[in-house]
């Protein structure tokens, strides 16, 4: 146990204590105790910098089910630290919001700390693990506690049904993804990701590496809501803005974005890799970008506008791959994962200050429709610079950091129309096209959350409340977040030395050699690029659109409500709950001799299929005795009587044949001299045909009707195979007899070691006198059940009278 | 035995068909006791008293329900 396992539980641990420090100090906002959490971690990790900044990496290990090969790994390197920068960065500054967010009283605020510092801990855990088995536990813990805070105010039908979809849509990638590991297990022999990333090659031999790329993909986008999978994403925004900020544009939305950076050694060599991470990403970003712009909500467009970036950063990712084909010559294809990871940390910095601005609106006016805001800017002129920077940043313009991680977007997707490889000189140019589209709806919606806010008429009869600036605490970490975007835009090269050349390393490790790093630097002006051109383009377009809106709005009802995503999702999910009720109405129908059926054709079934599979239907008789003419004559009134209980048009003469059946089996068991079995049975025959007279005699006079069994085939057909099955097993068990009976032991010894000569009751009490002992017990039972049943009864009856 | 099997299956009232279990019981001792002799045992004397006790009471129950309805009376019924 290392200060660094230390770190990553500290939130659990301190979890703990946080209803505690609700209770016993009511007056102090519980805010403040958890604040101290994330800023001792953020200053704890700062002091890695320097580490990762020399292309090293610190690994502590603790042992936790060593038998099966699982331990407790914590491995920091460029990419791990980043994120853990980025969690605990983000969080400190999440919960001095919600501080002034949640309301001390009405809320019920332990409950939410202890929701998000577990899932501030199961990040940190998600990101800094090397062992998969450890990392998808924290993952599912992040899926765990997001359901939690999505359905904190549980009171809410939307909450619960944001927290119920997002819950099994993440966990459904979340199996998937634990698949994924354990085939990638099977392959190396180890969870370590260090080690599968040395075995990468002999991982890309192996028929299970698409299944396993295919599952790990899987987990990874549903986390990080792409396409067709984000639709739990813009129902998660009946979360509290705080929890909106932090989860759904910050962490927990780019674990998987994590995920396929962290696996991108060991699959990225592979052309379905870059397809698929590329293509997915390129066509989430063109989905939810488009798809921003019809909303209404203000945290709706944030939610779509965060799917589209999420697909920006999936793509980039995926066409980053490519960079392992290039041989020789300068590798233009790293780019792409440059501004991937520079991406990364602008959209958590202008994100999740939008995600708090939008929550001070919220907060300030009571709505958060476009359509009630509106010239909001002479009002709340802080907040509106705050939004400014942070959709300017979004819509990629200068001189914010967008435009520099859009910028080398472009040069990244331009790249790929220089690619000759996996087929992409055929379908490659689809890249650029959507990229540039996508961006234009970027730019229309960023637009549009911005000044349909803030600029027209105050609409003040449609408010709930007289809107005003918000509250000083409130607005610090907006302020903070964005003075990094303008900070990071005017000086990104601050970033590259210490966060993004590491974490390349960490994603394309086999482009560098020892002590060597990534040249990575940004700049304002390229000169005029297709890139520079590109950008012109999106804002000259994007401005177009933007004031034609009204008139090309229509384009959103070509798609049918029925042909949407969250139909299918919601249909789906009603279809499967009927077929699954329907199915179990049409088996389970109540009635026994249905199931009986049932039960007997699959055993007719079972038996006859292991008789023709093994070929063991020889019948012989070389074993069998004799047939005596007394045998003949008792049979044949055996099988008599027994037909006779078969079409018997009263139940009196099916009793009585039945008793006839059963003296004749008592007159066998004469002839194949057993007398005490004989003995035994009459008069048991006797006592079961007196019990069923007296049945007979109870029965209610509805059901008395003295009618003749209906024939049915089905039960004619299942009877006959019965006996037939029974009937061929019995012959061939009698023809392959193996070895010979035991009963010699018992014939030499009854006398001399049991002091008997009956054999069959020396058998019984002595040799063999368990049996005995549980058969006295089993008749014990039904004697007093039989008592009780009537006694109960009787007594119930009594009450009632 | 197989007229009485006859009677037992055709019989048009109850009755005769529990005359014909009667029957077949003392037709049943019979065979036992002829079974002995063949068998050369004296291990079936038993189920012969058996039978014959069996087939008595047997038949009474059944006499006795056919007459009352019932085979065994309950006191507090009468009282």
């Amino acid at each position: 146990m290392t200060l660094l396992h230390v770190a990553i539980l500290l939130p659990f641990l301190f979890a703990i204590f946080v209803p505690l420090l609700r209770k016993y100090m009511p007056q102090v906002h519980t805010g403040w105790f958890v604040l101290l959490v994330p800023v001792t971690l953020v200053v704890y990790f700062s002091q890695f910098l320097e580490v990762t900044g020399n292309n090293e990496a610190i690994l502590e290990s603790v042992p936790w089910i060593p038998a099966l090969d699982i331990s407790f790994d914590v491995y920091i390197d460029g990419l791990g630290l980043l994120f853990a920068l980025l969690i605990t960065g983000i969080g400190a500054l999440v919960v001095l919001y919600s501080v002034y967010y949640l309301d001390k009283h009405k809320e019920s605020l332990h409950t939410f700390y202890v929701y998000l510092l577990l899932f501030m801990g199961a990040m940190l855990g998600v990101t800094l693990s090397d062992n998969v088995i450890v990392l998808y536990t924290f993952w599912e813990l992040t899926s765990i506690s997001s359901f939690l805070l999505i359905g904190y105010w549980n009171h809410k039908d939307g909450s619960r049904y944001g927290a119920q979809k997002s819950m099994l849509i993440t966990v459904f990638g979340g199996l998937a993804m634990l698949g994924g590991f354990i085939m990638l297990y099977l392959m190396t022999g180890t969870f370590s990701i260090r080690g599968m990333v040395e075995q990468s090659e002999v991982i890309f031999a192996q028929p299970l590496f698409i299944p396993a790329m295919l599952l790990v993909l899987l987990g990874a986008f549903t986390k990080s809501a792409q396409f067709p999978f984000h639709i739990w994403l813009p129902d998660a925004m009946e979360a509290p803005t705080p929890v909106s900020a932090y989860l759904h544009s910050a962490t927990m939305v780019k674990a998987g974005i994590y995920l396929v950076a962290r696996m991108s050694p060991i699959f990225a060599e592979s052309g379905v890799w870059l397809w698929l991470v590329g293509g997915v990403g390129i066509v989430t970003l063109f989905w939810g970008s488009f798809n921003a712009i019809r909303q209404t909500d203000l945290k709706g467009i944030l939610a779509y506008s965060t799917i589209s970036q999420l697909g920006l950063i999936m793509s980039l990712l995926g066409i980053g791959a490519a960079a392992l084909q290039n041989d020789g010559g300068e590798n233009i294809y790293i780019a792409a994962t440059a501004a991937a990871v520079f991406h990364l940390i602008n959209h958590a910095t202008f994100k999740g200050s939008l995600f708090m601005v939008v929550g001070i609106v919220d907060h300030e006016t009571g709505t958060r429709d476009i359509h009630r805001l509106g010239g909001l800017m002479t009002v709340m002129p802080i907040t509106f610079t705050l939004a400014m920077v942070g959709s300017f940043s979004m819509a990629g313009l200068p001189p914010f950091n967008g435009f520099l991680s859009k910028e080398m977007f472009f040069t990244g997707m331009v790249n790929v129309l220089e690619m000759d490889f996996f087929s992409l000189e055929t379908f490659g140019f689809l890249f650029p096209v959507l990229a540039w589209i996508g961006s234009i709806f970027t730019f229309v919606y960023s637009m549009r959350l911005l000044f349909k806010t803030f600029t027209g008429d105050l609409q003040r009869d449609k408010l709930e409340k007289e809107p005003h600036e918000a509250p000083f605490g409130m607005l610090i970490s907006p302020l903070i977040l964005g003075s990094l975007v303008v900070i990071f835009g005017f000086f990104p090269n601050i970033l590259s030395i210490n966060i993004i050349r590491p974490t390349m390393a960490s994603i394309l490790p086999s482009l560098i050699t020892q002590g060597e790093t990534f040249q990575v630097d940004i700049f304002f002006w390229h000169g005029f690029t297709v890139e520079l051109f590109m950008t012109l383009g999106v804002i000259t377009v994007g401005t177009l659109l933007y004031h034609t809106y009204p008139k090309w709005k229509r384009v959103y009802n070509v798609i049918p409500k029925s042909l949407e995503l969250n139909s299918f999702y919601d249909s789906g999910m009603h279809h499967m709950q009927r077929g699954a009720l329907n199915l179990t109405q049409g088996v389970m129908t109540g009635y026994i001799r249905n199931y009986l059926v049932a039960m007997f054709i699959f055993i007719v079934g079972l038996l006859a299929f292991v008789l023709i599979d093994t070929k063991s239907w020889n019948v012989t008789t070389e074993n069998t005795a004799p047939i005596g003419v007394y045998e003949v004559i008792l049979a044949i009134v055996t099988v008599v009587a027994a037909i006779t209980i078969l079409f018997a048009k009263s139940r009196l003469t099916s009793i009585i044949a039945l008793g006839a059946v059963g003296y004749a089996v008592s007159l066998f068991f004469v002839l194949f001299r057993a007398p005490d079995l004989a003995l035994t049975q009459l008069v048991i025959e006797t006592v079961s045909v007196a019990l069923f007279l007296l049945c007979f005699y109870h029965l209610p006079k509805l059901g008395r009707n003295e009618e003749r069994m209906r024939f049915r085939f089905t039960n004619a057909i299942v009877s006959v195979g019965v006996g037939a099955i029974v009937t061929i097993i019995a012959l061939v068990a009698q023809s392959e007899k193996l070895f010979d009976s035991i009963s010699s032991y018992y014939i030499e010894n009854v006398y001399e070691k049991a002091a008997g000569k009956n054999m069959v009751n020396v058998i019984l009490v002595d040799f063999r006198g368990f049996d005995t002992l549980f058969e006295i017990a089993v008749l014990s039972i039904a004697a007093m059940g039989i008592y009780a049943m009537i006694r109960l009864r009787l007594a119930r009856r009594n009450e009632e009278s | 035995m197989l007229g009485f099997v006859y009677r037992l299956i055709i019989g048009p009232t109850t009755p005769d068909r529990v005359v014909a279990l009667d029957a077949i019981g003392i037709t049943l001792v019979s065979m036992v006791a002829i079974l002995s002799i063949l068998l050369d045992t004296n291990a079936f004397l038993e189920i012969i008293l058996l039978i014959g006790i069996l087939a008595f009471i047997g038949t009474v129950a059944f006499a006795k329900f056919l007459e009352k309805g019932v085979v065994i009376e309950r006191d507090r019924d009468h009282s």
